[in-house]
């Protein structure tokens, strides 16, 4: 079902003009709320009543993943902190996270968008909806739940984990719509397996699916085992989190819900928007947010654009799937993980030299990432114990940090290549992602 | 207590074909004799632990090749070759919770009797030392072990 046809089929000039008042309000509030943006629309001689047409927002500043760390925790907020009713946070690119807030009509818009996204992908009221997202700092789990809700949805919240009993819960209580990563839709779909459970057993008819990059064999994979139709969702929680855009049944790219978020795609070098249909990095101007209303935050995300009416009838322009990062973040196990996290953690380990190697491996359905650490020559005692405990405690301080269990390995002082760049500290040997 | 101390050299080895080999043929090299040696492992890397005739020649030739090598105090001992030799010695050094790190034997005798490496910790050298040899049991200098 469409949740709100008068804006997700409004006319595109209609829209148009919504876009430009709510960016010019936002540009208003951030002008005299947040200080970062202050001084910057002052260096550009940026002032709210100039915002007249969406190319007017080409002159705005971008921002990056640097202004949310420069300005942690609350610097970037629009709003005074009894407003705000939540926190989410992600990986940030060293040892503190990335952290959001939302006011309570945040959290209201933020529904209505994973609503929208819930009726892309068929969902009414009459729909069990069974979220294998995690619930917590992430958004995926209760982002979805509100979005269940609010639809009227009978919302069944399982958070990730404890496969054998979704898998008793799904059959029992008939689930009809799952939402999770695509590697947990397909560990769930091997326990299925394992236990006899096969498509006509289940309810299922549709998977909201996201939170990682994924392929269209993996996509197959999935629809078959689970005998649903699965659909892309994205989001970041910078932005907001899952529902900035989503896959209709068309299945021919993700509708960003654009009054609320305006997409762009720019040259990841130039910062030069190119035209539809062409790859480069995703940018967001959030134009509805109350708490962290961000100004064309560069994701990091490789995609495209199409501007145009889809067959479903949404007149949303729709993103190409993510193709890739301009940076070198990993997603593991549906955590976003930075080199650069790693290499924070190691500086902190005396025993540690932050010489490393990432190295990303899938066993079976899930995701292992082993670390190779060089070993601090004085390190080199004589018992294999002593050494076992200093991999235990580089574990254990990377659990801490990026919040994913990895596996450490021990290497030769001097074996690891100096890193020239980025490039040679990560070797990504999944294969179909 | 120093000259009852023997140097031995240890080497770090990830589990990589090949690895064991270099070090042996760059002591060999190197005109370094091997006299007794045992080897810790995991799944990820090892740990050889060698007595060698030159200990100085044997940590600077090895570092040289890129080797990270460490050097520890260990205990040459002197064990009768006999029927419950090693347990007698055990039973002594073992009276006030001696914690034996770890412990391997020699490829050759001394006078018959069998010599066995102990390392234990450095807190308790000096007692271990006492000990044994309170209780006639010979450990052998330093100088005398590299001979063999």
């Amino acid at each position: 079902m469409i949740w709100d046809p008068y804006l997700e089929c409004m006319d595109v000039e209609q829209r148009a003009q919504l876009q430009v008042r709510r960016l010019r309000d936002t540009v208003a509030r951030l002008a005299v709320n947040v200080p970062h943006y202050r001084s910057k629309f002052k260096e550009l001689g940026i002032n709210a009543e100039d915002i007249r047409s969406l190319d007017d927002l080409r002159r705005l500043p971008f921002t990056e993943k640097d202004d949310l760390r420069d300005n942690y925790p609350y610097g970037l907020f629009a709003v005074p902190m009894e407003e705000i009713v939540r926190l989410h946070a992600s990986s940030g690119t060293t040892g503190k996270p990335t952290v959001v807030g939302y006011s309570a009509s945040d959290i209201e818009t933020w529904a209505e968008c994973t609503a929208r996204a819930i009726g892309c992908a068929g969902g009414s009221p009459h729909d069990i909806l069974h979220v294998s997202y995690g619930y917590g700092l992430f958004t995926g789990g209760l982002g979805l739940h509100y979005g269940g809700e609010r639809m009227g949805c009978t919302v069944l919240p399982m958070s990730a984990g404890n496969t054998e009993r979704q898998l008793m819960m799904m059959v029992d209580m008939g689930s009809t719509i799952l939402a999770c990563t695509p590697s947990y839709a397909l560990t769930l779909a091997d326990a299925a397996k394992d236990h006899g459970v096969g498509p006509d057993d289940l309810k299922l008819k549709s998977g909201i699916v996201g939170a990682e990059p994924w392929s269209e064999g993996s996509r197959n994979a999935v629809e078959q085992l689970l005998g649903l139709s699965a659909h892309d969702i994205y989001g970041i929680s910078e932005v907001m989190g899952p529902g900035v855009s989503m896959e209709c049944d068309a299945k021919n790219g993700l509708h960003v819900f654009d009054d609320h978020f305006i997409p762009e795609i720019v040259n990841p070098e130039t910062g030069e928007p190119v035209p539809d249909g062409e790859y480069g990095e995703l940018v967001f101007t959030c134009i509805t947010k109350r708490c962290l209303p961000l100004i064309r935050y560069r994701t990091r995300d490789v995609s495209c654009l199409q501007h145009g009416v889809c067959s479903c009838g949404r007149t949303h322009p729709r993103m190409g799937r993510i193709r890739g990062r301009t940076d070198d973040m990993l997603i593991i196990r549906g955590v976003n993980v930075f080199p650069s996290q790693i290499e924070h953690v190691l500086l902190g380990i005396e025993e540690a030299q932050p010489h490393y190697q990432l190295i990303v491996r899938r066993e079976g359905r899930l995701d292992v990432l082993e670390v190779q650490v060089e070993v601090a020559p004085e390190l080199l005692t004589d018992t294999v114990r002593r050494l076992q405990e200093v991999e235990n405690k580089i574990a254990h301080a990377i659990y801490t940090t990026l919040g994913i269990s990895v596996d450490v390995k021990l290497v030769e002082p001097k074996t690891l290549a100096r890193s020239e760049g980025k490039a040679k500290r990560v070797l990504d040997l999944r294969e179909g992602v | 207590m120093t000259d009852r101390l023997t140097k031995q050299v240890s080497v770090f080895l990830e589990n990589k074909s090949g690895r064991l080999a270099e070090v042996c043929q760059t002591l060999g090299a190197n005109g370094v004799n091997i006299r007794a040696l045992c080897i810790a492992d995991t799944s990820d890397f090892g740990i050889l632990r060698m007595i060698v005739d030159l200990p100085e020649a044997a940590v600077s030739c090895l570092r040289d090749s890129g080797f990270s090598v460490g050097e520890t105090h260990v205990l040459a001992v002197q064990i009768p070759d006999v029927p419950g030799g090693l347990g007698g010695v055990l039973k002594l050094m073992g009276e006030p919770e001696v914690n034996v790190e770890y412990m391997y034997a020699f490829f050759t005798t001394v006078e018959g009797n069998a010599v066995v490496v102990f390392r234990v910790s450095e807190e308790q050298t000096q007692s271990v030392i006492d000990m044994l040899t309170a209780g006639g049991v010979r450990i052998l200098p330093a100088a005398e072990v590299y001979a063999l």
